[in-house]
């Protein structure tokens, strides 16, 4: 008898155990998902922001303001966080970096912490896994849904600072030859075609409004068949030939390289996701006035073509995060 | 305190995620309940059964034709040594990448994981064969063909059902990576986390578990009862002597 409860106690706990491991598994997957949220969904907003003149000033007061930039661990984050490290410095500002944080419920840790002072984070991520906002509930005007995410913020004493001109958002996606042979060039084009056509798409694609599931409910789409594949493969499968029609990201360099039609979200589907740097309070206030108008001078140049070269120039031009985001600077003139 | 309550209630709520459908994490769709972990599992058993059944077509005649022959144990060693050591995460990556997506490729994927349990323990359970029980049946007339069916392969029923069990395991956790190559598996809700959210991802790791464990059993049961009577004997029963106890009385009985 003692050894049959032995037993069965074995069994139930090689279940736990085999549980935890499994869900300890997909932590490390659920890592690239956010990351894919993050880079994920929506409509292209490229503004010509203002100029805010020039070059950096140096000014010397900042000098005994030490901030830490951080940044999650994919590439337009670190660049991002290269960009505004090395204006802060510019600016005066004594800089530390720390631009490879996991994902943005680490990065949002490790700045309430106090370890970092400042990250960028997308809005449309910071609504989404922060705010408990349903994507259904999102806002789809970006001015709408910074100023959702800067009073969320504002009440865990960080200050969200204005947004960039880019989104990085899904994109819809289809070579030029699939756009000429169809004649597409709005999402609703897909309406006639898309049940000859087959989608791909990351697994969770299937189920998210800002994915297969918007495109059915919002566009009517239905197509042929829906492919769920990592989201690495999203440039290659497209470009590969096995898919008709693929789920990018709005900066993905691969898209201006391989000529990818980017068909237009013309019924709003895509929440938006511009990127702000988010502040601890007692470092905004610290660090004065300079902080802002840096950041934003910056940010007033970065649309969706500018960050999508950027990306390029790392993820296939095997530049480092530091030395584009220093060219970044010197191009439009904010360093010399 | 907090903590382990806190994991119960993590439990509780991905046990309720397999019977109740739920709103996902990201709004607009339903997610859980019995009926999509039926159709989750179905797939997921559909795939294992493909990937197990062509790498026991596979490794099983050729473990049983080379412990036959007593020869290329160094090949079937090193096969299982050399497939335990490539990551199935790395073997779908490559078969995306070479072979492209959907059922047959995931399944060939895992099948080559499948293998070498299978290959090893047969061509070990061959060569376990006690040499003079081959010879007395030579002796007695029996073709080579006679040998390998009636005595070789219901004297390594154990170990080929002990080499089955392994791959099955091991493929039944493992497909849980088959959504990234256009499978919908178990795997999803662990995968697709921002949709069904920590209790979904659970609640599938523990579907996994549970199904591992009732092929290891069932496994265990079909094993037994394949194999020949007199090898039979449960190792709990000839701990306990029963196994002897039986035989005895049975002694006892004809004389």
């Amino acid at each position: 008898m003692k050894q049959r409860h032995l037993r069965l106690l074995l069994v139930l706990a090689l279940v736990a155990l085999a549980a935890v491991g499994l869900t300890a598994c997909g932590s490390d997957d659920s890592k690239s998902d956010s990351t894919s949220t993050a880079d994920g969904a929506s409509t292209e907003t490229t503004t010509t922001a203002s100029d805010a003149g020039g070059a950096i000033v140096s000014n010397a007061a900042n000098g005994k303001v030490t901030l830490t930039i951080g940044s999650k661990n994919f590439t337009e984050q670190k660049v991002l966080g290269e960009i505004y490290a090395q204006a802060l410095q510019a600016a005066g500002y004594t800089v530390k970096k720390q631009l490879n944080l996991g994902d943005e419920q680490t990065a949002l840790k490790t700045l309430k912490q106090g370890d970092i002072d400042a990250y960028p984070e997308y809005t449309g991520t910071a609504l989404l896994s922060f705010f408990g906002v349903k994507t259904d509930a999102l806002p789809h005007d970006p001015a709408a849904a910074y100023d959702e995410v800067k009073a969320d913020f504002a009440k865990q004493d960080l200050v969200a600072l204005p947004p960039t001109p880019f989104t990085s958002s899904n994109e819809v996606a289809v070579t030029q030859a699939t756009a000429a042979k169809y004649g597409l060039k709005n999402i609703s084009d897909l309406a006639k075609v898309a049940d000859q056509l087959t989608l791909y798409g990351s697994p969770e694609c299937r189920q998210r409004l800002d994915c297969l599931l918007g495109l059915q409910k919002t566009y009517g789409l239905k197509f042929k068949k829906f492919v769920p594949v990592d989201l690495s493969q999203r440039s290659k499968v497209l470009s590969g030939g096995q898919a008709d029609v693929s789920i990018v990201f709005t900066t993905d360099p691969q898209n201006k390289r391989d000529k990818f039609v980017l068909l237009k979200d013309d019924k709003g589907m895509f929440p938006p996701y511009n990127s702000t740097l988010v502040v601890r309070k007692a470092s905004f206030d610290k660090a004065g006035p300079d902080l802002a108008t840096t950041i934003e001078a910056v940010n007033a140049k970065l649309d969706a073509a500018v960050v999508q070269e950027l990306n390029a120039r790392i993820d296939l031009d095997k530049e480092t995060p530091e030395q584009a985001a220093g060219e970044y600077l010197k191009q439009f003139g904010f360093v010399k | 305190m907090s903590t382990p309550l806190a994991i119960l209630g993590i439990f509780g709520d991905a046990i309720d995620f397999i019977f109740n459908a739920r709103e996902a994490r990201t709004g607009g769709a339903e997610v859980g309940g019995l009926g999509e972990f039926a159709s989750l599992t179905g797939k997921h058993l559909l795939v294992t059964v493909a990937a197990v059944g062509l790498a026991s077509l596979v490794a099983l005649p050729l473990g049983l034709y080379l412990g036959h022959k007593r020869r290329g144990g160094f090949l079937a060693v090193s096969v299982s040594n050399v497939g335990r050591a490539v990551p199935s995460l790395v073997l779908i990556a490559l078969f995306i990448a070479f072979l492209g997506v959907g059922f047959a490729n995931v399944a060939l994927a895992l099948a080559l994981l499948a293998i070498p349990p299978i290959l090893t323990n047969a061509y070990v359970g061959v060569t376990q064969v006690d040499r003079d029980v081959i010879d007395a049946a030579v002796g007695q007339g029996l073709t080579d063909g006679q040998v390998m069916r009636q005595i070789e392969l219901p004297l390594a029923l154990p170990l080929i059902f002990g080499g089955l069990r392994t791959s099955v395991v091991n493929v039944i956790a493992t497909a849980t990576i088959a959504p990234i190559a256009g499978v919908v598996t178990l795997g999803d809700p662990i995968i697709s986390q921002s949709v069904y959210g920590d209790a979904g991802k659970l609640a599938a790791a523990i579907v996994v578990a549970l199904l591992a464990v009732v092929a290891e059993v069932g496994l265990g049961a079909a094993q037994r009862a394949v194999t020949p009577a007199p090898l039979r004997g449960t190792p709990g029963a000839t701990r306990r002597g029963r196994f002897f106890v039986k035989t005895a009385g049975k002694g006892l009985s004809t004389s």
